[in-house]
């Protein structure tokens, strides 16, 4: 049980930045899950927790104690790594009791210990078994479970589940949210995952190229993306991107692809003819009788729905996302719902809220979650 | 592939096997047999049962002006031991070392043990005979083993094995707590306890066969080796009793044939325990 704060935490390796100052507060038993693509530095902030790397700045407070200096192993906190990283000569029992025993607890203290996480995972059969003769799914489990004894104040997740199958990674993903809540242990959660940071995160940090893109909940963040990075990679398939201009002074965009929309939700500020992006999820646009034309390049049957890749007439890319079979046409007409427009500043990228509603820059440093 | 048994296979493979059994059961046969005999070329493939009392005779009593056969096993047993447990301390920790630890001169240090390797012991002999008399250890035990128990190949070896211990398992111990010397002791050795087995086994026998530096080292006769006292025995002007040279070598044999058997079970084993 325990908050954590990073203060102005900045890393680099030589000359190349890995982190450029992250600032961040956790609540006790908050879950923050940190996305973003390979080499965002989402592992390297989570190495930066653990002790396994010296930050080049900023402070790591552990329930308000600076730890950034401490060994690994005297911060009181455990880690699940990608590959498990189980002893392999060593059995369930001794893995799990490994810590326990360098820590000096009794024989009777470790064993309670171990059995009550073992309990916990549906372990107890398999303690004098080895990490070979496990399953996938087993070893992630004995993993998690050799955290779990230490009973420590952080858990640290370093992408637990992607090396599991997809059927059990859906499976072992609500294990672990269950098992989280349960034990109210303060969590970071690093995942490329956006399946796993959408549903395991109390709030979700998404890392750009080591900056913060975005820190909220994960519901704010498909609703209402930071900016054009956060709006792409969030939500699957990915969010549609046209160019656009501010006209009616403030009160519409006109699509470089020719219609002119209206926002739903009021005017935007900045000049007539300011450069925008808008941005559309593909289940957002509706097949109809006139709207944009677009000609059909590949239809994707999924079943229960079918995604239509096509392209407008100006040449850029659209996927809509159309309930039930896709018609056999060549030719269709797209219809964009203004309430579910993004609207982003082409330039900067980042999103452009209308008038009167300015937020500024994401909220880094927000409270925890209110349970 | 077509079933069924492969004549010509077996005949080959039968073939090798006696190619290098024979000479054995030479060995093995001619020590029953009488001396004068075998001088005159006249050595039988059958031995002589009555002659099997030489085998007690050279253990215990020793051959004409040799130490017995006892005395010299253990000697060379206790080298061999040494040499092997040595070197194996001494590598495992300086591989430790250069595998594990961020320290000045790391590569340095790294490649002037790689560059010994080019220097074959005869190459520094005679430095190490000197270095060895400045301690005064000429004829004595410790003077059979101690500088022969630094190895590069080992060192080599074991640098490999500690390399491919992945990164997550040592992290996972750090995040455990575990020192340098536990890490060592607790995962380090254990995973790579098959390597141990298997190096032990080479350089067991390549301890049990050092000629040269016993030779120069000790001449006292009481830290004769094994290999050293069937040299002498056969060195005996023209009357060498090739019956006593015989049984002393075929007693030689069994102590690396034993440690061979001993150890196999043990590195077969980790082999197959050892994660895929």
């Amino acid at each position: 049980m325990a908050t954590l704060e990073l203060q102005g935490l900045r890393k680099s390796f030589g000359e190349t930045e890995v982190l450029r100052r992250i600032d961040l507060s956790l609540a006790d038993g908050e879950m923050l899950v940190i996305v973003g693509a390979s080499g965002c530095g989402k592992s390297t902030l989570l190495r930066l927790v653990a002790g396994l790397e010296t930050p080049t700045e900023g402070r790591i407070l552990l329930d308000g104690t600076d730890v950034a200096a401490r060994d690994p192993a005297d911060r009181d906190i455990a880690m699940v790594f990608q590959n498990y990283a189980l002893y392999p000569h060593m059995t369930v029992f001794d893995n799990m009791a490994y810590g326990l025993r360098i820590r000096g607890l009794s024989r009777d203290a470790i064993k309670q210990r171990v059995d009550e996480a073992a309990g916990l995972l549906g372990l107890g059969e398999l303690l004098q078994r080895k990490p070979r003769q496990l399953s996938g799914g087993q070893r992630q489990r004995v993993a998690m479970g050799r955290a779990i004894v230490r009973e420590p104040k952080l858990f640290l997740f370093d992408e637990p589940l992607s090396n599991l199958d997809a059927k059990l990674r859906v499976q072992m993903r609500a294990e672990i949210r269950r098992l989280q809540r349960r034990l109210g242990v303060t969590s970071l959660y690093v995942t490329h995952d956006q399946v796993e940071a959408m549903t395991l995160g109390d709030r979700l940090l998404v890392l750009h190229n080591g900056h913060p893109a975005q820190l909220a909940t994960p519901i704010e963040v498909f609703e209402h993306p930071a900016d054009t990075y956060v709006a792409g990679f969030i939500g699957a398939p990915a969010m549609n991107f046209l160019d656009a201009t501010l006209t009616e002074s403030g009160q519409a965009a006109r699509l470089a692809a020719g219609p002119v929309l209206r926002f739903a939700d009021g005017p935007r500020p900045g000049p007539e003819g300011h450069r925008l992006t808008i941005g559309i999820r593909p289940e957002h646009l509706a097949l109809a009788g006139e709207g944009l034309p677009l000609a059909v390049e590949l239809v994707e049957p999924l079943g229960s729905e079918s995604l239509i890749h096509g392209r407008l007439p100006n040449g850029v890319d659209l996927v809509v996302k159309h309930a039930g079979h896709a018609p056999n046409e060549e030719r269709l007409h797209v219809a964009l719902r203004p309430e579910h427009m993004h609207v982003f500043d082409h330039e900067t990228g980042r999103r452009l809220p209308p008038k009167g509603a300015e937020t500024g820059p994401p909220r880094l440093v927000a409270a925890g979650s209110d349970r | 592939m077509k079933r069924g048994p492969d004549y010509v296979t077996h005949a080959v493979l039968i073939l090798g096997v006696l190619l290098f059994a024979l000479p054995v059961w030479l060995v093995l046969a001619g020590a029953t047999q009488d001396s004068d005999a075998i001088s005159r070329g006249e050595l039988s493939l059958l031995p002589d049962p009555s002659g099997l009392g030489i085998y007690a005779r050279v253990l215990f009593a020793g051959a004409q002006g040799a130490q017995p056969v006892w005395h010299m096993l253990l000697v060379s047993t206790g080298m061999a031991l040494a040499i092997a447990v040595g070197k194996i301390v001494i590598s495992v920790l300086s591989a430790y070392a250069v595998v594990f630890f961020r320290f000045p001169f790391r590569q340095l240090a790294f490649w002037a043990i790689f560059i010994t390797l080019m220097l074959p012991v005869e190459v520094r002999i005679i430095p190490t005979y000197a270095v060895m008399a400045g301690f005064g250890l000429i004829n004595s035990f410790t003077g059979l083993w101690l500088p022969l128990i630094a190895s590069a190949t080992a060192t080599l070896l074991f640098r490999q094995v500690f390399t491919a211990i992945p990164d997550e398992l040592v992290e996972a111990a750090r995040m455990d707590g575990a020192g340098p010397l536990r890490f060592l002791r607790d995962i380090a050795l254990p995973v790579s306890s098959a390597n141990v087995a298997a190096l032990f086994v080479i350089l067991f026998v390549y301890g049990w066969n050092q000629y040269l530096w016993p030779l120069l080292v000790a001449t006292d006769p009481r830290l004769d080796t094994i290999v050293i006292g069937i040299v002498k025995l056969i060195g005996v002007e023209n009357q060498t009793d090739w019956g006593a040279v015989m049984a002393t070598a075929t007693l030689a044999l069994l102590p690396p044939v034993f440690v061979v058997l001993l150890m196999q079970r043990w590195f077969v084993a980790g082999l197959t325990e050892g994660e895929k």
